[in-house]
């Protein structure tokens, strides 16, 4: 992978309580394309994500210290507008989150904060990223009920509506499918392929065949360390290393 | 055998409970009870529409409209002072301290300690600064004294509903780009909505039911109050200086003031409550 990386992590190390989480850290996650975070439970890939828009910033006692460049800029030591940078990446988590409001309310806060006024765009607007999550067929007629009367798979997609709508260049997704049933896991993964056009996506998984059927690029960590990564076709047939081999297997989990 | 003692012990403890939530309901409906029952028979148009005539201890005419005026003017004001003090306090508690644990469990200890004080400290404390500032007593001195008193209660109450929204929504409400007061007012505050109410009737039931903070500072008087530098009559000193009374009369009167103080306390409940659903519908069940 010779290109120039999207976001491109050196050197980085993070503690809580003197504890460390991520060891050395290097990952160059590369533009469109769909990288996904693999490993076990524990093994630091959700606290790397949040690194990736500094939600470790709600951590308490956490010591960060290494580089994640995104656009030339490094994220974790940029004087510039956090909020500007987390507005660049999408964020879906392991269960949906709706904000406690409308369907129409969820989708068009992030422009709303972004200083959109006019009702017509956000009316466009709403319409548009709710049809990329096609949701819309099924929420037209109740734009205005609460959001809280979806189910949970309609509410990751507005979730996803949600983040897009806020124009980010990232897709950071923390397991989004442990909590969808399988219809809706299977949803969310399609739609990860299109994005993947317009966005760069990272996902985290410990499930080997969701890593197996979304990845371009494949990020093995194993107790705070990645491992071996690579191309998705590279990773799955000739891994490098012992214990890659040993998880492909499913030795560990 | 193992198996008769446990279902022993599940008997045993389920009319236990029973019969604890009977006896608190039956406790509630005995107090409402007795105050109509004692208090219905004086309880007429002339009690709620009139200013006393003939003093506090011996007044069997005219009403207590200067208490029930003295004690609206205090509670409400009171409630919002408190309101608006004690509603950052909480946000910033849950949305900015979030990281600093020990601090935060410090200002809740405060606040715990606060909330312990009895009332009658808040009486004296209020009025020492009454008389450092110079003031009467007065309508300002007790809503000064009150808002201090119900301040904790409210950040409390607050803080316990605010702290039970999971950090997914936080972390997912600054994912699209909020700053943190954004996400207080407009995402914490929605989800809290129907707590916050709560929080605000609990303080409100505490600031029109006390007696002792405002036994110095807000003083007694039979007239209603026309300024904030007037004293003024609350219900809870009516209904102490009527059953201190020596006429029967009188000290009956007590219990329609009683009366009145309950149902003051129930419409706004109600009226709260309805509002409070409305918004109600918007919260996210997590």
């Amino acid at each position: 992978m010779n290109e120039t990386p999207k976001i491109l992590i050196s050197n980085l190390n993070l503690s809580i309580d003197k504890q460390d989480i991520l060891k050395n850290i290097n990952v160059k996650i590369p533009e469109n394309k769909i990288t996904v975070l693999l490993g076990p439970s524990g093994c630091g890939k959700t606290t790397l994500l949040k690194t990736l828009n500094r939600l470790t910033d709600l951590y308490e006692n956490v010591k960060i210290n290494g580089s994640i460049i995104l656009d030339n800029e490094d994220i974790l030591h940029t004087k510039s507008d956090i909020t500007k940078i987390r507005q660049k990446m999408g964020l879906l988590s392991q269960r949906p989150y709706p904000l406690p409001m409308s369907i129409y309310g969820n989708v068009s806060y992030g422009l709303k904060i972004k200083g959109v006024k006019k009702k017509k765009m956000l009316d466009e607007k709403v319409e548009h990223y709710l049809k990329a999550v096609n949701l819309w067929e099924e929420v037209r007629e109740r734009l205005h009920h609460p959001a809280s009367a979806l189910s949970i798979g309609q509410q990751q997609r507005l979730c996803l509506a949600r983040g897009l709508a806020v124009d980010p260049e990232i897709i950071l997704a923390d397991e989004p499918t442990s909590a969808l049933d399988p219809l809706s896991s299977q949803s969310i993964e399609e739609m990860f392929t299109i994005l993947k056009k317009d966005y760069t996506l990272v996902v985290v998984t410990h499930i080997l065949r969701q890593a197996k059927r979304i990845a371009d690029y494949v990020v093995f960590m194993y107790l705070g360390e990645v491992v071996e990564q690579g191309p998705a076709d590279e990773f799955f047939s000739s891994p490098k290393m012992d214990r890659t081999k040993a998880y492909l297997k499913g030795a560990f989990n | 055998m193992p198996d008769m003692i446990k279902k022993a012990e599940e008997i045993f403890f389920r009319i236990l409970m029973i019969i604890s939530t009977v006896a608190i309901a039956a406790a509630l409906l005995l107090i409402l009870f007795s105050i109509l029952y004692k208090g219905l028979p004086s309880l007429s148009w002339e009690m709620i529409s009139q200013t006393p005539k003939g003093g506090f201890y011996f007044g069997k005419e005219g009403g207590i409209l200067n208490a029930i005026i003295g004690s609206l003017y205090l509670s409400i004001c009171s409630t919002i002072l408190a309101l608006i003090i004690g509603l950052p306090v909480a946000m910033y508690m849950n949305v900015f301290l979030i990281r600093h644990k020990k601090s935060l469990n410090l200002i809740r200890f405060f606040l715990d300690i606060l909330w312990g004080i009895p009332s009658i400290v808040y009486g004296a404390f209020g009025f020492v600064i009454m008389i450092y500032f110079g003031l009467k007593t007065s309508l300002l001195a007790g809503i000064i004294t009150v808002t201090l008193f119900i301040i904790p209660i409210m950040v409390r109450s607050m803080d316990e509903v605010i702290k039970t929204v999971p950090s997914g929504l936080l972390e997912s409400a600054l994912s699209l780009g909020s700053t943190k007061t954004e996400i207080s007012y407009k995402v914490f505050l929605r989800q809290c909505i129907p707590g916050i109410v709560t929080a605000i009737l609990l303080s409100f039931g505490r600031a029109i039911g006390d007696a002792a903070s405002v036994l110095f500072t807000t003083g007694y008087t039979d007239s209603i109050p026309e300024s904030l530098s007037d004293p003024a009559a609350t219900l809870p000193l009516a209904i102490f200086f009527q059953l201190g009374s020596p006429i029967e009369e009188v000290r009956q009167r007590a219990f329609a003031s009683a009366a009145i103080l309950t149902f003051i306390i129930l419409l706004i409940s109600i009226v709260a409550r309805l509002l409070s659903t409305k918004f109600n519908r918007n919260k996210i069940k997590f």
